[in-house]
């Protein structure tokens, strides 16, 4: 009898699926991420027990056998190493890693044969990496190893022989008794026997196992709790049978046999609210008494210590694929240096000249010996093209980076004071990579702060209104109105519904003020007690029925004549007691109820229900759930009427349940509980006993009447999922709530737009249709437009045509997943149909999913044949299963514990991160890791390659062509700092405009910079560039004196250079040329990058003298002995490094410009725009402008989806932001996302253009308007644009047509803007009070950013009723002085405003209205703000009523 | 408000952190590349001529002289087993041969650069370790010890092959023969002769006693202490052919540094006429086809001739140029066509 109910149900499918998956998994050999559950359980069925015997007695005899087991002590061992195994170990799984391996056998095979370069070449870099890596991984588990000291060595309190022993913690045993005190963490899995409280009960809190901190109830075993002294427990004689340890924190399964005197024992069951975990904390409790059952590593917590499945990105895959490229070219290169060896060598004067002869060992090995001995020599001499340092050099790359997103004060929220978490630095750049977003919508989507909306009882509806000091606070407006006022019957059936609310939960009163600095004091610290539950909902609607003491919280009928009845309402929960759930009535008398069951809730159920007996000794049965899942099991009550009202509820975005009860008799509840408890005995198959004896007891409800929560959507969730949208990803809602109400969040948050094409996949529609035919016939609808369309449109995810919102609910889902038994060949093609259709929609909605449909989902998504990249956000234990299957999984560390945010790669706090994650970070991160990848491939292809053409001129002989110093510091110190900070600080473009136009997202899709193309281009670039180097270096040498000139000592001399200097110029070139190429790569030359690029130049010139200058002691050689200055001493040793340079880098460079100039991609268009606005472009230009032109389309829509459309169009009046309103009525859903003017309350003030819809309405408002750039200052001047409306119909004819493809400035009119900022600058504050300020540069009334045509006779001048009718919301702060008339600056202001906005089409604008005040009702978000007015305006209105309902005046 | 604990947990807000370091942003466009490729155009051109045209300034004479074919001087030098064999080159200036003139031998399939042939020496005997006089180091083998076990200094190939041709120029005037002096000082590096390689100190007072228990380079007929018994500073492992040869070549065809003529009456350089060359023929390359040549050259300021550089420097300056042509009239047309659409 948890509160955790809802959660731990949830969670117990998670890991049985988990299992689940698992046992395929063995079966079928596939060792796979998933397959880390130690055991392979079967389904439900009772594995293994172990059998306690508490305080180590024996049981009498006769009873049973007595088996001593050996259980592990109860040491915690984190640690993955001893000091013992430390070395072998460690470096076993070091070499574990494949690179490592490799780099291990080339330095081996350096050891054993003769090879070109000495084994320190690749041994020291291997020796540096694993060293690190061990001092690392060594200095991590010396940190555990003292977590884990002081964890076994803390006391613990154990009764031995009746008294209270101090104990360390780890020589605790099973079935030892421990007595815990509070605020103590209990020290291993024990079973409750008795507590301080007489009840038999203590609170615990979970968090630091799940993060939840609420106080959860646990409850001791009925026939121990007596047991409360040392001595007393002492004397208990009892044994525990129980399940072996499982890792499953909210599951667990056993029996105590108690021995009293008698022979029989007493039997009792064991669940897991007796089962107090390690890691728990007691609470509120004095002392408990428990018995270890399960110690040391068999603990639960331990068994959750698995670590999770390492996920790599499809970056990783791609270089591992390169990598294996690079490897058989690797080979290759030896094997056809081997053969020419031996073909070349043929002729043995060349074999063996006479000034070489070879040894006589060497004469007499094995032809096949010296062959594969060469083969060796030359894997060793190429094998810097795989480099050891990439490995470091990427893992730096991700372990640094993602400091950036902990960094980044845009996601650091401010209320909860949490950063983001970066539980896996592995895959940063997939966070660019994403094409499926899934998403959970409560809690994710929305805030999870529910509000109790209304109440429906018998189909009154009652909306909860709050009086204060005799004043109705301004809540709802219009409301529909059902029936009259209840009768006296009504009002019994409306008390014991409130009661109904007050008794059927699994709340639980918190009598502190603070837990974890969440307040939710009842009132202004009068009352300290507040609610807790793990369901948000419950807490609602508990509140709801509370009633306050300054505010009389009541309910308001509305009834036919628009009478406000004041019910008061006033149920309050108080507390649980002794059994007894006490409530406060209208009256102030208190109400006892004996609490004798609780049916708890579970997502399979989506109901719960409880037994009380009422102080009267009447039993009732309270049980509240899903419609779904209530309706069925009512047989009386007013159906239609709560029916009618839980759709409109759930059509206006409300979360509804329903209320049902029926009375009990003495028998029957009786029978109940006979029921409950066989089920609960059973120690196998305990769930599925317990959901049959809830399946037959609650049946035969007598309806009450429904309940509708509300939800508000998260801030900026709409906006972030229409960035998503624009940026290609497709958003998938996966959510267990009910179809209307999942739909109406997905309207309000942009998923779907009102000219979405909805398809349903539901079970209301395969009712009618066999599942064969809908699924035929959405495809058909699907493909149709889609076969009309032209291949190159972006596939369906944006624009306004063929888009397809699919809404499918869990139970059609696993009908289309379900294999078919008959086997015909329709049955297996569902799956891909239904997959067919599924990428054809923009947005797909799936609600009633149960946890482990959504991994499903995933999983059928990540499986499909493009294999997109999938990532799943949720915040919940449900989305656990998601969050792990996803590519990439994120918790959002919100209101239902930490389970997700521990389970997923990234955390954060709010959903509208998500947007800054995806297309800054993860854009950032994918570009730079790709050139990282890229880069590191061919700067070694560079480095090597010339290697190799030497080999052609020096007899095959392995002759390396750089000095070893050189060949070991290439990768380490000459070339890789650079492109370290150069995949750490990149920004190809700004980050504002990365957020402001998510479609540059796009550019990369689909790995698009690591496919094989880029990389066969950036291979012969290396290649080219290798040939530029050897060659002509190669021409300069031979054949030619190309000697030193002025010897540094004696003068005009002339000196042969060696092969030494051959290779250092050669060396010197290449080092210069791929620093060079990362330069003129970079894009965002910060200090740091000028710092390093320049600084490891200087570097490799220093290191280079350095090396050469002095005889270094500890050398059996001294070839590079004043090589390097001899070198530099020759005037065409300098003029050949600097033709080859260019040369080599000439190429690249004409390719950029030329792709640019003639095939610039968005991410170079607007790049060219930033420049030539110097950075400021974020601010002014629509960049839609920039964009690739866009293929232009003209056909409206079908009218068939226009009437789907219209269809839906039933909803009421707007009363909230949120809320949605489907077909013609105004969208006001764009305001909640555009609303941020609350930030600066000086210049709050916004303009939007705002229109309707209709068939030729397609009319684009632009506004660039100003936004204060830098919102601390007072004046935000530093942003100055003109107000502009582009007006393309106010000249006749089809004009316009072609859409822009370069920046909308010209020098012109940046002189103009410079002229026109230049002017402002002086103005003083007057002159500002009078300026509008706005957000937003752009506003999109709908549609596409493309030209609309409007149909117009030749000749004629645009009328207004072309246009349709347009709304211009003006809305800014103190600029009003006077309200009554709405004249004066404000006033004047916006007629300035329209004037530029509107001119010259609405010259004749019909009126202009303001409302002083008239905001209020427009909404909570916009009350914020404090708004003095809204205009209202429309052109040629027909419609013009329809209008003014947006904004009725309301008179304060 | 924040409080305590809030702050603590954020960092500093700095530039940094929030990745807005203050950053140029250059961007390859057009605009600026068409005039760079210009400017680097003109630039490598005008190098390109001053390079080749220095080049063309240079005077190189090259004489093959291994005696492959029956007419050749050398031909009967070719013969195997021939001791001491001498033979006379001739030829003839029709103008001034400017000096300075370098003396230069070639080989050519020569393979200076073989693995093996490369690390086949003694590092720590060249700088005159006697330590290792008697026991050379394993990669000198097979060239460490001759058959009869006594250690070779220097020891290894390198050494053992050392070119042993010597040349004698004589101008003929009027049927005389006057000989040109040769210069052999200063031919090798600096550091080499300076810093590098070092004699052994002397043993009792002698300097050959230090090399007592060792024997000359199979190859060679005379001790290393006799390389040149006329000047003590050129002898031992300090004589500048030894140090010159030493010096590995980079490629199978290479010229070393013989002689320079700086002196007396060819300081000017040499006079048109008629000369004759007699090489002291001892160096087989016949047997792996290799070819032996004699050069002489003058050098300008760039080196020898090379007219690799400045043809090189003309193509890239040119093809600069033409690029950026192509890309002007890429840019203009893609300009064009955009204003066009505006």
């Amino acid at each position: 009898m948890t509160f955790l109910v809802r959660d731990a149900r949830l969670l117990a499918l998670v890991t049985f699926h988990r299992r689940r998956m698992q046992c395929f998994c063995q079966e079928t050999g596939v060792t796979t991420a998933d397959c880390e559950l130690p055991a392979c359980t079967g389904e439900e069925s009772w594995v293994d027990s172990r059998t306690v015997y508490i305080g180590h007695k024996e049981p009498p005899p006769g009873a049973e056998a007595y088996i001593p087991q050996r259980f592990p002590d109860n040491r915690i061992v984190s640690s993955k190493y001893t000091f013992w195994n430390f070395i072998p170990k460690n470096l076993f799984e070091q070499f574990r890693r494949i690179a490592n391996f490799y780099f291990l056998i080339i330095f081996l095979v350096q050891l054993i044969i003769d090879t070109p370069t000495s084994p320190m070449t690749s041994g020291l870099p291997l020796f540096f990496v694993i060293t690190v890596t061990a001092i690392k991984q060594g200095y991590e588990d010396w940190i555990r190893h003292r977590a884990d000291n002081s964890i076994n060595q803390c006391p613990v309190h154990v009764i031995q022989h009746g008294k209270v022993v101090r104990k360390q913690s780890q020589k605790l045993r099973v079935g030892d008794i421990v007595q815990v005190k509070e605020d103590e963490t209990f020290p291993c899995d024990l079973i409750l026997l008795s507590t301080s409280r007489e009840d038999g009960t203590c609170f615990v809190t979970t968090a630091s196992l799940d993060g939840e901190s609420s106080h959860k109830t646990y409850y001791a075993v009925q026939d121990t709790k007596a047991f409360n002294t040392a001595e007393e427990v002492d004397t208990l004689h009892a044994t525990i049978e129980c399940e072996q340890p499982q890792p499953d924190l909210y599951k667990f399964v056993g029996r105590i046999n108690i021995y009293l005197d008698r022979d029989e024992p007493i039997a009792r069951p064991l669940g897991s609210e007796n089962l107090l975990l390690r890691g728990a904390t007691l609470k509120n409790t004095e002392y408990i008494h428990a018995v270890a059952i399960y110690t040391g590593m068999e603990t639960k917590m331990a068994l959750n210590y698995q670590s999770k499945s390492q996920k790599r990105s499809a970056v990783e895959k791609s270089m591992n694929a390169y990598l294996i490229v690079y490897l058989c070219i690797l080979i290759s290169k030896a094997l056809i240096n081997t053969l020419l060896k031996y073909v070349w060598q043929a002729d043995p004067n060349r074999d063996e000249p006479w000034y070489n002869e070879k040894t006589e060992t060497e004469r007499q090995r094995h032809v096949l010996i010296r062959a594969f001995t060469d083969f060796l020599a030359f894997m060793v001499l190429f094998n810097y093209i795989i480099p050891v340092s990439m490995y470091v050099t990427v893992e730096m790359q991700k372990f640094l980076g993602s400091y950036f997103i902990l960094w980044d004060d845009d996601m650091f929220d401010e209320e909860l004071g949490e950063r983001p978490l970066v539980n896996t630095s592995d895959l940063n750049e997939e966070l660019g990579q994403v094409e499926y977003v899934f998403t959970d919508k409560t809690g994710t989507l929305t805030e999870n702060n529910m509000e109790l909306r209304e109440c429906c009882v018998d189909g009154h509806i009652y909306v909860p209104h709050a009086i204060c000091n005799g004043q109705i606070l301004p809540g709802a407006a219009g409301m529909d109105m059902i029936d009259s006022s209840p009768g006296i019957d009504g009002k019994e059936r409306e008390e014991l519904f409130f009661r109904a609310l007050c008794l059927c939960h699994t709340v639980q009163v918190k009598e502190e003020e603070t837990v974890d600095g969440i307040k939710r004091g009842i009132h202004q610290g009068k009352s300290t007690s507040f609610y807790i539950s793990s369901s948000p909902d419950e807490v609602a609607l508990v509140e709801g029925m509370k009633r306050q003491d300054t505010c009389i919280h009541t309910l308001r009928v509305i009834n036919m004549h628009s009478h406000y009845l004041i019910v008061l309402l006033g149920f309050t929960y108080l507390r649980l007691k002794d059994s007894h759930m006490e409530i406060l009535n209208r009256e102030d008398e208190m109400e006892r109820f004996e609490l004798l069951e609780v049916l708890n809730f579970d997502s399979v159920r989506r109901r719960m229900s409880v037994i009380v007996r009422s102080s009267s000794g009447e039993y009732y049965l309270f049980c509240k759930g899903a419609d779904s899942s209530v309706f069925p099991r009512v047989v009386s009550g007013k159906v239609e009427q709560v029916r009618a009202r839980v759709e409109h509820n759930a059509v206006e975005g409300l979360r509804t349940l329903c209320v049902a009860y029926k009375k009990l008799t003495h028998e029957e509840y009786e029978e109940t509980c006979r029921l409950l408890n066989s089920a609960k005995l059973a120690l196998q198959e305990r769930d599925k006993k317990l959901s049959e004896a809830y399946d037959v007891i609650e049946k035969d409800f007598i309806l009450l009447g429904a309940t509708a929560v509300e939800d508000r959507l998260q801030d900026k969730a709409a906006d972030t999922i229409e960035s998503l949208h624009k940026a290609g990803m497709k958003v998938w809602v996966l959510t267990g709530d009910k179809m209307e109400t999942a739909a109406a969040t997905c309207y309000a948050s942009k998923l779907f737009h009102r000219n979405t094409q909805i398809l349903e996949l539901t079970t209301k529609r395969t009712e009618e249709q066999s599942l064969h035919d809908v699924l035929f016939d959405l495809s058909r609808t699907v493909l149709r437009h889609h076969g009309s369309m032209t291949r190159d449109t972006f596939s369906g995810l944006s624009g306004d045509f063929h888009d397809y919102g699919l809404i499918i609910d869990g139970a059609t889902l696993s009908a289309v997943l379900k294999p078919t038994q008959d086997g015909n060949s329709n049955g297996g093609n569902y799956k891909e149909i239904f997959l067919e259709i599924c990428r054809n929609c923009s947005a797909v909605l799936c609600c009633r999913m149960a946890p482990l449909q959504k991994a499903q989902i995933v999983k059928l998504i990540k499986a499909s044949k493009e294999h997109p990249i999938t990532l799943a956000i949720g915040d919940g234990a449900n989305d656990v299963s998601m969050i792990l299957e996803a590519h990439v999984g994120i918790g959002i560390m919100g209101k239902e514990g930490r389970q997700a945010a521990r389970n997923s790669d990234y955390a954060i706090t709010k959903f509208k991160h998500l947007k800054k994650m995806l297309l800054v970070h993860g854009h950032y991160y994918y570009i730079r890791i790709a050139e990282l990848v890229q880069y590191f491939f061919y700067k070694n292809v560079c480095f090597i390659f010339p290697q190799f053409l030497y080999q052609f001129f020096c007899g095959f002989s392995q002759q390396p062509l750089y000095d070893t110093a050189y060949l070991t510091l290439y990768n380490i110190s000459f070339t890789s700092l650079p492109i370290l900070l150069y995949s750490l600080m990149e920004q190809h473009i700004n980050m504002d405009i990365l957020k402001r136009d998510p479609s540059l997202y796009r550019d990369i899709a689909k790995n698009s910079l690591l496919r094989w193309p880029t990389f066969i281009y950036w291979t012969f670039l290396g290649l080219f560039d290798a040939v530029v180097f050897f060659f002509g270096a190669f021409f300069l040498f031979d054949n030619t004196t190309f000697t030193s000139n002025g010897q540094l000592m004696a003068t005009n001399t002339q000196m042969m250079f060696g092969n030494w200097t051959f290779g250092t110029l050669v060396f010197t070139i290449l080092v210069f040329t791929v620093t060079l190429k990362l330069a003129l790569d970079t894009h965002y030359w910060t200090w740091i990058n000028h710092f390093v690029i320049w600084g490891s130049l200087l570097f490799y010139v220093i290191f280079s003298l350095l090396w050469g200058g002095i005889i270094w002691p500890f050398l059996n050689y001294q070839r590079m002995y004043y090589v390097f200055m001899q070198m530099l001493s020759s005037g065409p040793a300098w003029l050949s490094i600097i033709l080859l340079i260019i040369v080599s880098l000439l190429p690249d460079v004409v390719k950029k410009v030329l792709c640019r100039a003639l095939w610039p991609t968005t991410t170079e268009r607007i790049q060219d725009a930033d420049k030539l606005y110097k950075g400021h472009l974020s601010e002014f230009t629509p960049l839609s402008s920039l964009h690739a032109p866009p293929v232009r389309k003209h056909d409206r829509r079908g009218n068939e989806s226009q009437n789907h459309t219209h269809r839906r169009s039933d909803s009421s009046p707007p009363k909230k932001l949120m809320r949605t309103y489907w077909g013609s009525k105004p969208d006001y859903c764009t305001f909640s996302s555009f609303l941020r003017i609350g930030e600066n309350p000086r210049f709050s003030g916004a303009a939007y253009a705002y229109s309707t819809p209709g068939p030729e309405t397609s009319n684009k408002l632009v506004l660039p308007l100003c936004k204060p750039v830098n919102e601390e200052h007072s004046i935000g001047c530093d942003c100055l644009c003109p107000i502009a409306f582009s007006h393309d119909e106010s000249q006749p004819g089809l004009h316009g047509c072609r859409p822009r493809r370069k920046p909308l400035l010209k020098m012109m009119h940046k002189k103009a803007r410079k002229q026109f900022a230049e002017d402002k600058q002086t103005k003083d504050m007057d002159y500002w009070n009078h300026v509008l300020w706005s957000d937003e540069t752009k506003i999109n009334l709908f549609g596409s950013d493309g030209v609309k045509r409007v149909w117009r006779q030749p000749g004629k001048q645009t009328q207004e009723g072309d246009l349709g009718w347009r709304q211009l919301w003006i809305l800014h702060a103190q600029l009003v002085p006077h309200k009554e008339t709405g004249d004066g600056v404000g006033m004047f202001a916006l007629r300035g405003c329209l004037r530029v906005l509107l001119s010259p089409a609405t010259s004749s604008l019909s009126k202009i209205r303001t409302w002083p005040g008239g905001l209020g009702n427009i909404g909570q978000p916009l009350a914020d703000v404090r708004l003095s007015f809204v205009a209202d305006f429309a052109v040629a209105a027909p419609q013009d009523k329809t209008v003014a309902r947006g904004a009725p005046a309301t008179e304060r | 408000m924040k409080n305590e604990g809030e702050t603590a947990e954020q960092p500093d807000n700095t530039a940094f952190t929030q990745q807005r370091l203050p950053a140029w942003q250059p961007i390859l466009s057009a605009g600026i590349v068409i005039p760079g490729f210009l400017l680097i155009g003109l630039a490598f051109i005008g190098i390109g001529v001053g390079l080749f045209l220095t080049s063309q300034t240079i005077t190189v004479l090259e004489m093959d002289y291994t005696g492959v074919e029956k007419d050749e001087p050398c031909f009967g030098c070719t013969i195997p087993n021939i001791q001491n064999c001498t033979c006379e080159v001739q030829f003839s200036l029709s103008t001034l041969f400017k000096g300075p003139v370098f003396f230069y031998y070639g080989l050519s399939n020569y393979f200076q650069n073989f693995r093996k042939y490369g690390v086949s020496k003694d590092y720590y005997q060249l700088t005159g370790d006697t330590q290792y006089f008697t026991s050379p180091q394993d990669s000198c083998s097979p060239f460490a010890y001759d058959s009869k076990k006594i250690p070779i200094v220097p020891c290894g190939a390198i050494a053992n092959s050392m070119f042993n041709d010597t040349f004698k120029l004589y101008q003929l005037i009027n049927g005389t023969k006057k000989q040109v002096p040769f210069d052999g000082k200063g031919i090798s590096w600096w550091t080499d002769y300076n810093i590098k390689y070092r004699n052994p100190s002397p043993v009792n007072g002698s300097f050959v006693n230090a090399f007592s228990g060792t024997r000359n380079p199979i190859n060679w007929p005379k001790p290393v202490y006799e390389l040149d018994l006329t000047d003590q500073n050129n002898n031992g492992f300090l004589n500048q052919d030894f140090l010159v040869w030493m010096r590995r070549a980079a490629l199978p065809d290479f010229r070393k540094l013989y002689r320079r003529i700086t002196q007396g009456d060819y300081a000017e350089g040499l006079p048109a006429g008629n000369y004759s060359l007699t090489v002291h023929y001892n160096y087989p390359v016949l047997s792996f086809d290799g070819r032996k040549k004699v050069v002489f050259s003058n050098v300008s300021w760039m080196g020898g001739k090379n007219d690799f550089l400045g043809i090189a420097y003309l193509v890239v300056g040119s093809l600069c140029v033409v690029m950026s042509v192509v890309m002007l009239i890429v840019y203009a047309k893609f300009k064009f066509s955009d204003d066009d659409d505006m």
